[in-house]
């Protein structure tokens, strides 16, 4: 029943890319307020899986990668719903929907979701440090897609070719003003969870602290880069996809890591 | 009921003869010498328009002779290159006038202002009745429908339009920028009065001349720079302007890399006016620098409106689906079928005041 939902959810959003790519290919880029919408719609659908997966497991569903990867897409969305229109980058909505749709197609095909063999139990300062550190991700991610935004724009204006999606997208300055504020998003949240970690009452793998602490100097630095002025805006937007991709890989990493020491 | 428009345009008459017949025109003796029960005139640089509703057929030659302002010989009513369109081509026309189809520059948008001027002014006047009222209200409803299924109006079709929707899509709001302008000359003024419309407010102007730096800088309300500091400036400045008669380039990637060290997180934005070129081409390879010369400004604009031009038949096929609904409309009585969605004239939420 609940995978019904996340399809529904994932559906949402595969429509939304379909509408940007036709929309594209019309050369008329109008996507806001219908992906707004779509994305809209995707979130509730996402947060009726978390909330019936949350029910079955009785806590805060994140104990397999499955729910891992979920609980990131749905924080994105989460975020690209508070931050998205706060900042007029409804853009971003064309570029969120992709970025949830590839992780969530993913979840469902892989063989990943996978019932843990004891029943967890409660840990609210775990699930605290968790849930934190994962909303985290969503502030990172995009901030991620507002790097991917600002590399697309400064592209075109570089080589003075001016595509139709140029007159949709916000200007580099309000660009890049939306990365440093999701940067600090993320890294403040990820510094809580980070803190809240060292509170759990349960031994955690020493890969599982090396990740964590790994993923929190990688985004230190690319803020300390851009506050000392290190990097150029072009650097600080292509570190942003860097930084995402290597935290989603470490991510990966201590999921697994945590899932192996899982008695 | 006979609806017309009767009109010049820039298609065939030069602006001496739209002066001729433009200008204000009085409606009243218009209603009174033509015959018209209703009638709306627009009347802009680039054309002169009568759209009329009368029960019989209202010659051209009389409203020619209503419009003609001077009696002076060289023009004559007869004479000029009038053109008439009637019922389903005077509303295709209208809706493609209010949609800037028909403008010198496709896609312009100001006309659809003036056409709501002068809908509003007959109005006033008393000479817009329920059948040019219809017609206008959903010719601006056309307008917006058009502009917002198509990319008519997209892209900046000038070169200090280009300059400032560039401007905007680096720096976002124009008003904390500080532009410099090197050199003097026509284009330049007129990019700086384009950003300073943006509301752009520091202006500083450096010239080899000081008198005449003095001069461009009082006209364009900043402030003069002398030459010699004009590259210490690039630190400070967010927008460079340069249209000098060099012969060789005055800014170089050497130069500029140095200065842009110490402002490595704000973008510099270069317009290059001048021929031969007063920025070396590489300077656009570094980090944060956005180098446009004149070719690559007018490509862009040259682009916009081949875009425009595409978007054309799309626009087209629009008006087309209106007009046809809109004679249905007319045939009916301009009665809608009663039903509480579309009430009739009488009840319409829709009234005159509205534009």
């Amino acid at each position: 029943m609940d995978r019904y939902l996340l399809i529904i959810s994932t559906v949402c959003f595969l429509i939304a890319v379909a509408h940007t790519i036709l929309e594209m290919r019309g050369g008329i880029f109008r996507p806001m307020r219908f992906n707004f919408l779509l994305v809209a719609l995707g979130f509730i659908f996402q947060t009726a899986f978390l909330s019936v997966r949350g029910q079955q497991v009785h806590r805060c569903p994140i104990t397999n990668l499955f729910e891992v990867i979920i609980f990131v897409a749905w924080s994105i969305a989460l975020f690209y719903m508070v931050i998205g229109p706060a900042y007029r980058l409804s853009l971003m909505g064309a570029f969120t929907a992709p970025l949830v749709a590839l992780l969530q197609i993913f979840a469902l095909l892989v063989p990943i979701d996978k019932p843990h063999r004891a029943r967890l139990p409660a840990n609210s300062w775990l699930e605290f440090h968790a849930s934190m550190s994962l909303v985290a991700y969503g502030a990172f991610a995009l901030a991620c897609i507002a790097g991917v935004m600002y590399l697309v724009q400064e592209r075109q204006l570089k080589t003075h070719q001016l595509r139709s999606i140029f007159y949709h997208l916000p200007p580099l300055s309000d660009l890049f003003a939306a990365i440093t504020r999701l940067l600090w998003w993320g890294f403040a949240l990820y510094t809580l969870g980070l803190v809240t970690g060292f509170f759990v009452d349960a031994p955690l793998p020493w890969t599982q602290i090396v990740c964590a602490i790994g993923v929190w100097i990688l985004y230190g630095f690319i803020l300390q880069g851009r506050y000392l002025r290190w990097f150029a805006p072009k650097r600080v937007a292509a570190l942003c996809i860097i930084g995402f991709s290597a935290a989603l890989t470490l991510l990966w990493g201590i999921t697994f890591s945590a899932q192996a020491h899982t008695p | 009921m006979n609806l017309f428009c009767i009109g010049l345009s820039h298609h065939l008459a030069d602006v001496a003869m739209l002066e001729h017949f433009g200008g204000d025109v009085e409606i009243d003796c218009l209603l009174r010498n033509s015959g018209c029960t209703e009638a709306v005139v627009l009347s802009t640089c680039n054309r002169v328009e009568v759209y009329g509703a009368a029960e019989a057929r209202i010659s051209t030659l009389d409203i020619a002779r209503c419009l003609n302002r001077k009696i002076d010989g060289r023009v004559s009513p007869e004479s000029a290159p009038f053109y008439r369109y009637e019922d389903d081509d005077c509303i295709r026309h209208l809706f493609r006038v209010a949609s800037g189809l028909d403008s010198m520059v496709v896609g312009e948008t100001e006309i659809l202002g003036q056409a709501k001027k002068a809908y509003e002014t007959a109005r006033t006047a008393g000479s817009a009745g329920k059948y040019l009222h219809r017609l206008f209200q959903r010719a601006f409803r056309v307008a917006k429908h058009v502009r917002t299924h198509t990319e008519i109006t997209r892209g900046a079709v000038s070169v200090g339009s280009v300059t400032v929707d560039l401007a905007q899509k680096i720096f976002g709001n124009l008003r904390n920028c500080k532009v410099l302008v090197i050199g003097a000359g026509e284009t330049s003024e007129r990019t700086v009065r384009a950003l300073v419309s943006r509301g752009v407010m520091d202006l500083r102007v450096s010239n080899r001349s000081p008198e005449r730096a003095e001069a461009i800088a009082f006209a364009v309300s900043g402030r003069a720079v002398p030459f010699e500091q004009w590259t210490h400036q690039c630190g400070e400045i967010d927008i460079l302007i340069t249209s000098t008669s060099s012969e060789v380039p005055l800014l170089s990637q050497e130069k500029l890399a140095p200065i842009l060290r110490e402002r490595i997180d704000r973008p510099l934005f270069i317009i290059d006016i001048a021929v031969p070129r007063d920025v070396a081409p590489n300077v656009n390879a570094l980090d944060g620098v956005y180098l446009y010369d004149m070719d690559s400004l007018q490509s862009i604009a040259e682009q916009s409106m081949a875009t425009r031009r595409a978007q054309v038949a799309t626009a087209e096929e629009i008006i087309s689906e209106h007009v046809r609904e809109f004679v249905e409309l007319i045939a009916r009585g301009l009665n809608r079928p009663t039903s509480p969605e579309h009430p009739t004239v009488s009840e319409s939420s829709l009234r005159p005041s509205e534009s």
